[in-house]
């Protein structure tokens, strides 16, 4: 019962760990693209990755998470190196960035299941990194480096917990950057209406300016309305302040830290006014303000002055008071000047004197860093949706009852009742649509969990590897990204152990060294595809063949076309690696992969050119909430049967049925004989027909290729249903997978014909695929 | 915090609801719902006390015709019965019953354990008896009679 906020507080800091490290991940990898390319680093996607490292360290901080905070500094450090420019990024720095980032992740993990320690390697990795730091840090060190200064946004929602000495480490080479001999900047500040809201001052901001140098300040009233017009909240002034002395951007930055956001501010370097980076700043020719021409526009707000948020604050006109070199007289003339602004004014000023040294970010980073921050999202508990997805799914059984008993009852078709209905109707798929979306999820994150797997496989097979991604925005079911992880690392471990040839090998066919295995995601036709995909040698069909026989899985005398002997791969036992290596070969392979595929509604097809590689698609629903079913009757009773398993529906006349021993019956269809079942028998609700003549029959097809025949009374219709799952406590029924809601509130079963078939207990059952079942 | 309440007080609230003739009870805490008789969905390869799933708005619930489960001919399903939806162990499950009767508010103390009839298979699902007004009402023991279907299952 007792309530830790505290709890609350790390569960959410967990959270954003994760979103982070995902940051970091992207950042890597757009780092290690242009790597590819012309080798050009961008400053901003170094400051991402920085940025991302220490938030985690902030936040750890926070937690005490000390073996978190120290990998995570000792990294940062490095990474500081590379933002400085003092760390030329390579192949194998890039490699050890990913492994890194990877154990932080494991810290991270670590950290929050409360384990203590490092994870295993967690040192040697660190070493490794900072070996490339190695001298070159050091040379550093002793010469002024040219530094081009670089954004940094400070993460305000995770506390900065930076212990002294590591602030040192952030800073390495920030404090003697961008300083500029006798440096002139131009700033312009225009406040909006929020900065006063949020009970800002700027006098504070132009006296802090001034404390960096000599400041002379213009006051812009150009946008001033008249005395009657003038609406005390909204702001009207802007100021125009040219400082001179040696100073970095990155100081005249940390004026406006807590204001960027609600203020246009510009800073350029010079003090040509033509050459102003926001000539709107200036439309009018700013006029140099003297006390006089202030003092009515600050009259309005003179008698409030004092806590309240001023919007032309008489502190603002007075800071306008021409030049402002010396600080103390502006303060003089502070107009009733209580403490309560004076310690706002220290307040205001205080960040500014504390952070001489930070970082300096540049115009453009620090401008666009909140807008992307501010990419409105909610967490929301999945149990919240899964109840609204559950309530829609009433919402819409009701309407179906509703609009049954509207027709009952006769009215008009143009009456306003059935009109109502109408929008009625319409308005509840739109609300499901909506809310099926809200499970909808990126697949991104499961992408980048991939990109780790093909790091460690490679490393584990000593080839060389880069994962490509595409269409990491397409969005899936989230229980659908869940359960393909299992798969897909298989899949991805398969590609680099099998797949892909060694260097070698590679290198003889004329193949970059570098093996490439792309993982792809795109929506088709209402379905999503995810597709592997790697450039290696191929499958060795001949090979493929020959192991199947020796293994008995096929006749040696079978003959197979192509796609044949690739889809032999999905056959439980078959193995192709002559040895078994610590990814794989333990013949637990790709009919694993088929099972879960199938588990989850999905296909997975195998294409494969010889020298050219091979790609593995998998198919798959775009939600598991609903499915395409078809709806039968069964002896009174309602049945939903996958639509996916079905490959046709037949009418049986006499000749077709065979009778095989003396229970079980064949159908001979299409030129085989296939196993009868009657669903009604397997299910319980009645015994065996005498005669199956005329009776209607579904086929179906099991993954492994066996078709079975169900016999059902009668087919209704074919439609979406809404999947409700059967709640754990009823125990596995077999041959029923789920079950759901039909329109007039009754619940249909839906069947899983696999198992069904399966767990058929007798009375239909033949000897052709099914030997195994019979005992 | 409702359980709290209820072990602390010396008053036990019960739901009381007829079933073969015989009057039975369930504490009232657990009681989330009564519902008229809607027809069940026959679930299969299910125990015979199993009376299959229903739509309760949106969620399905298994429906235990109680009196098969104590032992006694099932009950008909019809207008007259209900369902009482209870919830214990984590699940709710609908009890088919003949009719609802009261709901009684009586002291602890009133409550008395159930001589041991061992011949008796309903006896395992009472965990204590109490009179009122002259009608010996028997407590069921929710946990005994909701199924275990993990292990029924295997």
């Amino acid at each position: 019962m007792t309530h830790d906020p505290m709890a609350e507080i790390r569960a959410s800091f967990f959270v954003e760990c994760e979103e982070l490290l995902e940051s970091l991940q992207d950042a890597l990898s757009v780092m290690a693209d242009s790597l590819e390319g012309d080798g050009a680093q961008d400053t901003e996607t170094i400051n991402v990755v920085f940025r991302a490292v220490h938030s985690i360290k902030g936040g750890a901080g926070a937690f005490g998470l000390t073996a978190l905070v120290a990998f995570a500094h000792r990294f940062e450090t490095v990474m500081d190196e590379l933002r400085c420019g003092r760390l030329v990024v390579d192949h194998d720095a890039m490699k050890l960035f990913f492994q890194a980032a990877d154990m932080l992740a494991d810290h991270v993990r670590l950290a929050r299941d409360d384990a203590t320690g490092s994870p295993p390697g967690s040192e040697e990795m660190l070493l490794a990194v900072e070996a490339l730091m190695g001298e070159r840090a050091s040379e550093a060190e002793e010469e002024v480096v040219e530094f081009a200064p670089m954004g940094l946004a400070f993460d305000l929602g995770l506390p900065d917990l930076d212990e002294p000495d590591s602030g040192g480490a952030d800073l390495g080479g920030a404090d003697l950057d961008g300083t500029e001999p006798d440096g002139r900047w131009t700033v312009t500040l225009r406040p909006q209406d929020a900065l006063y809201a949020s009970g800002n001052e700027p006098f504070h901001l132009l006296r802090a300016l001034a404390d960096l140098g000599t400041a002379s300040t213009t006051c812009d009233l150009s946008a001033l309305p008249a005395l009657d017009a003038l609406m005390p909240e909204a702001s009207c002034l802007s100021w125009t302040v040219e400082l001179t002395g040696e100073i970095a951007e990155g100081d005249i930055r940390a004026v406006f830290d807590f204001v960027e956001d609600v203020a246009e501010i510009t800073i350029t370097e010079g003090h040509s006014h033509g050459a102003l980076a926001a000539p709107e700043a200036l439309p009018a020719p700013a006029l140099p303000v003297n006390a006089s021409a202030a003092a009515p526009a600050a009259s309005p707000s003179a008698a409030t002055a004092g806590a309240a948020p001023s919007p032309v604050a008489p502190a603002s006109a007075a800071a306008a008071v021409a030049t402002l070199t010396p600080v103390a007289p502006a303060l003089a003339i502070l107009p009733g000047a209580g403490s309560a602004p004076e310690q706002a004014a220290e307040r205001l000023a205080a960040p500014a004197a504390e952070r001489p040294s930070a970082p300096p970010p540049t115009a453009a980073p620090a401008q666009t860093a909140p807008t992307e921050a501010v990419a409105a999202t909610v967490r929301v508990d999945l149990d919240r949706i899964d109840r609204l997805v559950n309530l829609v799914g009433e919402l819409v059984i009701n309407q179906a009852m509703l609009a049954q008993s509207v027709t009952e009852a006769g009215l008009p078709a143009n009456s306003t009742v059935m009109n109502g209905l109408e929008a009625f109707m319409m308005l509840t798929r739109d609300i499901q649509d909506s809310v099926m979306m809200i499970r909808a999820q990126p697949v991104k994150p499961l992408f980048q969990r991939m990109a780790r797997i093909v790091r460690e496989a490679s490393a584990a097979v000593g080839k060389e590897v880069r994962l490509r991604s595409e269409g990491e925005g397409t969005e899936v079911d989230k229980t659908v990204i869940e359960r393909l992880a299992d798969p897909l690392t298989h899949m991805i471990r398969n590609a680099v152990d099998h797949g892909l040839e060694t260097p070698d090998r590679r290198r003889e066919a004329g193949k970059p060294e570098e093996g490439v295995v792309t993982l792809s995601a795109q929506h088709r036709s209402g379905r999503v595809v995810i597709e592997v995909a790697d450039d290696g040698a191929g499958i060795d069909r001949p090979r493929v063949r020959d192991i199947a026989i020796r293994k008995g899985l096929v006749a040696p005398d079978a003959v197979l076309t192509d796609a044949e002997i690739d889809n032999l791969l999905f056959l439980p036992g078959f193995s192709t690696a002559s040895q078994i290596s610590a990814l794989s070969g333990r013949g637990v392979g790709m009919d694993v992969v088929k099972q879960a595929i199938s588990a989850l509604g999905g296909r997975i097809a195998i294409t494969s050119e010889r020298g050219q590689g091979t790609r593995f698609s998998i198919s798959l629903p775009l939600t598991l909430a609903v499915l395409d079913g078809m709806v039968v009757r069964v002896s009174g009773e309602t049945l939903v049967i996958p639509l996916s398993s079905i490959v046709e529906t037949a009418t049986l006349s006499a000749q077709d049925i065979r009778s095989l021993g003396p229970e079980t019956s064949v159908i001979h269809i299409r030129g085989g004989f296939v196993p009868l079942f009657d669903l009604g028998t397997e299910l319980g609700y009645r015994g065996p027909k005498t005669s199956y003549e005329g009776g209607i029959v579904l086929l179906t097809a099991q993954e492994d290729g066996s078709r079975a025949a169900l016999v059902v009374d009668e087919i209704l219709e074919q439609r979406q249903v809404v999947i409700k799952g059967l709640q754990h406590g009823y125990g596995n029924i077999p041959g029923v997978a789920a079950a759901t809601i039909l329109g007039d509130g009754q619940i249909a079963l839906i069947l899983d014909p696999g198992d069904l078939v399966e767990n058929a207990t007798g009375r239909t059952r033949s000897a052709d695929t099914l030997f195994a079942l019979a005992g | 915090m409702t359980e709290t309440r209820s072990q602390s007080s010396t008053e036990v609230e019960l739901l009381s609801f007829r079933l073969a003739e015989q009057e039975y009870s369930v504490p009232i805490m657990s009681v989330r719902e009564i519902r008229g008789w809607t027809r069940a969905t026959p679930l299969p390869h299910s125990p015979p006390f199993m009376r299959g799933v229903i739509n309760l708005r949106g969620t399905v619930l298994p429906v235990i015709d109680l009196a098969s489960r104590l032992g006694m001919p099932p009950v008909e399903g019809d207008a007259r019965n209900v369902i009482i939806v209870v919830h214990a162990g984590g699940q709710s499950v609908g009890l088919l019953v003949d009719a609802v009767s009261d709901i009684l508010a009586l002291p602890r103390s009133d409550l008395q354990p159930p001589p041991e009839l061992a011949a008796d298979y309903a006896h395992s699902f009472v965990q204590a008896l109490t009179i009122v007004d002259g009608r010996m009402i028997r407590v069921l023991d929710l946990s005994a009679v909701l199924p275990t279907y993990q292990t029924e299952a295997a």
